[in-house]
């Protein structure tokens, strides 16, 4: 199967990219000068506290931050064995949150997969609300309808998105009793999975999904309305009519299917932005995703906390890419047999 | 008899401006041709989508009424709701389009595609559909229909995407086909094929068929009777015969004279004197290789231009020959010097009679921008070659300013004199594009290629996006220009006819070789190669005596190894030019 084989291609190349990627999050990191460490050693001496100073000066060997940075590299990695033997981020050890004094995956814990289930959660709703309006407006283009959904749609564009989480909370609680902030209510919290605690998170997850996806929504939205208008003008969709198909199902088999490609190619790049986006939105809605964790330990360079952060967002959207690639590839004939002999 | 679709009346106007159609009518007897006829804003495409209601969004039908007289009774299809349309549409009257190109969905396989219309019209299976469909597609001409079947539609050809198009159209069974512009699109050797096949399976199925064209040749080979419209109104209207014999309106008359013909006259040809050449290539090869999708498979050798040989006198005209993909366009972009030869090919341009050849693909900086003044091009599509962006005035007199010559006042003096000399007024160089037609743009387009007062120009199909009758005036005043300033043209084109009476020689092109080569007269009345004999018998004349030779077009259409042995060629075995008589060459094995 040549999709079989693609897949297989697009995954050693995902692999490669991490890779790379990992690189130049390891420089990022270390560009600003010092460490945790050296900048707590310095403040420590300043004031005099000199039994602090023996503690971070042994945490700087433990964790080989005395070393070339090519090693802290390979041994951050597990390339290469550390003062503990191999055991770096291939082996699953992902290091030591300084700020915190605890392991990096206790700190991160819950909110890995909150990150994922919430930022799915707006994927989802940004398809599922774009792709109606959007071909809805474009089919009735210059009508009420086109003139209301673009509206509403750059109202969901200009709106902050934390004002809007204000908003919909203040009406949530008052006519829907949805909950306010948060991803679950604060019993489950550290809880092992149970039936009630999803329950929770999903009444939960409403909110946070509408406020991180309505400005996705609202440009991909007026994206896909350009798109589709585009495609009604071309000759295959007078050719479709001409055969006597209705209006909804000629739109849906035809230039939904060419318009829709930009929007499956975007997949990849939606997560990310999300992720980096939500970040104000987590933080004022009480979120326990990654955001608010990536911005303490940049802000403080809890550098294998924010190392950590940073490698996850990337295969975050190394995978979304993977994902939004092979189905082009499903979907396009055209890419798929490009090279084929005629 | 009654007539199987009468239109009665019909007027479509466009928001609230003036109807762009006003009162046609006209009738189709079952199984007959009727052609409608007219240039570019006749108003005959909107007419011929008004029966169907595929029209603009802004079209709107004013008055008139189309009545359809079925098996089952008459039907009134201007009153008609749009679903009930939609079971006459595909199912009792079927319509094909000008651009096979792009009238298919580009991401549907053509079975699914073609297949559909039995699933919506007679709630067929996939399975039973499939038969039908396979049945359709080998009676249109598909080789092998179980693997079209499977194709999409960037897989074929522009010919075979038609015959799809066509199988789509036929697999209903309609009563009545309208054909907008079916063979424009496509070469004239595949052009006679499709005509050819539409004119089977109407003999076949008794299906009537409305054709509309702006081709007088097509319409004397096709049609029972002819209407022919200017400016949304019926001209005139009769039988084929009686109209094309003795045209009584004089814009159909007007039609006729614009019509370019292939010469009937016995005369021999002789060719141009070889002393002062402006031009000449030798042994210009360019293979470009292509890189298959997958990376261990390799690369795959196009051969754009093998072997080419030209030498244009100055003051004359060489006309290059073939259709698309046959390597005319890379043989002049190669003597532009916008890409360079395979090794060991070579052009030489001679600015003066008897003065040193310049390499042109060896110049240096200098004589790389004396040679550009030298040497200009017309494009093909008077619409994208000039910028929308740029008033005509800056568009003409910007060669002037990046070869630096004259002050503002002189250039803009230049620019409102070959204004005029294209035949355009000089108050209209301050008027952005988007407000000329199509001839007037490609006179602009001319009038920019003179600015620099060049001595060879190349001419790019300079007239096949325009209407015959200003086609007509366009090689007029291409004509007139090389006679007062003794301009050079290679002149490249798909047509024959405009070619004979443009050229003092013609090359005949095909998969990049030059197959046949001589003048003009001897090239159409001594034609010795099957594929120039196929180009030749393609062209459709409007001349009801004289319909298209289906077999000398199938003898010389398709690909080099089908040709008579003497001239076939493959990959790796080409015979060589030989020269039959002085000045006519054909390539052949002795």
């Amino acid at each position: 199967m040549a999709i079989l084989r693609y897949s297989f291609y697009r995954f050693g190349t995902m692999l490669l990219t991490l890779l790379v990627v990992s690189v130049l999050v390891f420089v990022i990191i270390n560009l600003p000068p010092g460490d945790y460490l050296s900048n707590q050693i310095n403040e420590l001496k300043a004031s005099g506290q000199s039994a602090g100073v023996a503690k971070a000066e042994f945490l700087r060997k433990e964790y080989a931050l005395d070393r070339a940075l090519w090693e802290q590299y390979m041994i951050w990695m597990g390339f290469m064995p550390g003062p503990h033997g191999f055991s770096g981020m291939i082996q699953g050890n992902f290091g030591w949150s300084f700020e915190f004094d605890r392991p990096v995956s206790d700190i991160v814990g819950d909110s890995l997969w909150l990150t994922v289930l919430v930022n799915m959660a707006a994927v989802v709703f940004v398809y599922a609300t774009a792709l109606p309006l959007g071909v809805i407006a474009a089919a009735k283009a210059r009508t009420w309808a086109d003139y209301t959904s673009a509206f509403v749609g750059y109202l969901g564009l200009a709106t902050p998105n934390f004002l809007l989480a204000l908003i919909l909370y203040y009406y949530g609680r008052k006519y829907l009793d949805i909950p306010i902030g948060g991803l679950m209510d604060p019993a489950f919290e550290g809880q092992p999975m149970s039936w009630a605690k999803i329950q929770s998170v999903l009444v939960h997850l409403i909110v946070p999904t509408i406020v991180i996806g309505t400005a996705g929504a609202s440009a991909m939205m007026q994206r896909l309305r350009a798109n589709m208008l585009d495609e009604l003008g071309k000759p295959y969709v007078e050719t479709a009519i001409a055969k006597g198909m209705s209006p909804s199902r000629m739109l849906a088999k035809y230039p939904l299917r060419v318009a829709f490609n930009p929007f499956v190619a975007d997949i990849g790049n939606l997560l990310p932005s999300m992720v980096s986006g939500s970040v104000l939105v987590s933080v004022v809605m009480g979120l326990q995703t990654i955001g608010p964790t990536l911005l303490t330990a940049l802000k403080t360079q809890d550098m294998f906390l924010s190392g950590f952060v940073l490698m996850f967002v990337a295969l975050l959207t190394l995978i979304g890419t993977m994902i939004s690639d092979i189905l082009l590839v499903m979907l396009d004939p055209r890419i798929r047999y490009e090279g084929r002999d005629a | 008899m009654t007539p199987l679709l009468s239109v009665e009346n019909l007027s479509i106007g466009f928001g609230a401006a003036e109807p762009a159609v006003r009162g046609v009518s006209f009738e189709v007897m079952p199984g007959e041709t009727l052609a409608l006829v007219g240039e570019s804003g006749s108003g005959k495409t909107i007419s011929c989508r008004a029966i169907l209601r595929i029209l603009p969004k802004a079209a709107q039908i004013r008055t008139g009424r189309v009545i359809l007289n079925g098996e089952d009774g008459t039907t009134i299809l201007s009153d008609l709701s749009e679903r009930q349309m939609r079971r006459i549409r595909g199912n009792r009257i079927s319509m094909i389009f000008q651009e096979p190109m792009r009238s298919l969905s580009p991401l549907h396989k053509i079975g699914n595609q073609v297949s559909e219309v039995l699933w919506l019209h007679r709630g067929a299976s996939e399975r039973q559909a499939r038969r039908t469909v396979m049945e359709q597609f080998e009676r249109v001409g598909f080789p092998d229909p179980e693997r079209a079947y499977n194709s999409y539609p960037f897989e074929l050809s522009g010919g075979m995407r038609q015959r799809a198009m066509i199988a789509m159209a036929m697999v209903a069974k309609p009563d009545l086909l309208i054909a907008d512009e079916p063979t424009t699109a496509l070469d004239v050797t595949t052009q006679a094929q499709v005509l050819g096949l539409i004119k089977d399976l109407q003999r076949e199925t008794g299906m009537a068929l409305i054709l509309v064209t702006h081709d007088l040749g097509v319409v004397a080979n096709m049609a029972e009777k002819v209407v022919v419209m200017h400016k949304g109104r019926v001209m005139e209207s009769g039988t084929a015969a009686a109209i094309l014999r003795a045209p009584a309106h004089p814009y159909t008359q007007q039609l006729f004279d614009a019509a370019p013909a292939i010469p009937d006259e016995q005369i021999v040809g002789l060719p141009p004197s070889q002393e002062d050449l402006i031009l000449e290539m030798k042994a210009v090869s360019k293979t470009y290789t292509m890189r298959s999708g997958r990376g261990w498979k390799g690369e795959k050798l196009i051969y754009a231009c093998r072997g080419v040989d030209f030498k244009l006198p100055r003051g004359r005209t060489l006309a290059i020959v073939g259709e698309s993909g046959s390597g005319k366009t890379t043989a002049a972009r190669i003597a532009l010097g916008a890409e360079p030869p395979d090794p060991g090919g070579e052009v030489l341009f001679r600015t003066r009679a008897g003065a040193d050849p310049l390499t042109v693909h060896k110049m240096d900086r200098t004589q790389r921008t004396a040679f550009q003044r030298q040497a200009q091009m017309v494009f093909q599509d008077p619409f994208s070659s000039l910028s929308p962006r740029m008033r005509i005035q800056d568009a003409m007199t910007e060669p002037l300013e990046i070869h630096q010559i004259g002050t503002r006042a002189e250039q803009r003096e230049r620019a409102s004199e070959m204004l005029s000399r294209v035949g355009l007024n000089p108050d209209m160089l301050k008027r952005y594009p988007h407000a000329f037609s199509g001839g007037q743009r490609q006179r602009l387009s001319i009038a920019r290629a003179m600015m620099l007062d060049p001595s060879m120009i190349v001419c790019d199909e300079p007239t096949s996006a325009l209407d015959v009758s200003v086609q007509d005036q366009i090689l007029y005043l291409l004509e007139e220009l090389q006679e007062t300033l003794k301009l050079s043209y290679l002149f490249i084109s798909h047509d024959l006819a405009v070619v004979a009476r443009i050229a003092d020689e013609v090359a005949v092109m095909r998969q990049g070789l030059v197959v046949e080569q001589a003048p003009p007269e001897t090239l159409f009345h001594n034609p010795q190669h099957p594929y120039t004999k196929a180009l030749i018998a393609a062209q459709p004349e409007p001349d009801i005596d004289r319909p298209i030779n289906l077999k000398l077009v199938a003898l010389g259409a398709g690909s080099p190894d089908t040709w008579a042995e003497a001239f076939r060629f493959t990959d790796s075995v080409i015979p060589s030019l030989v020269e039959l008589e002085p000045g006519h060459k054909v390539r052949c094995h002795v």
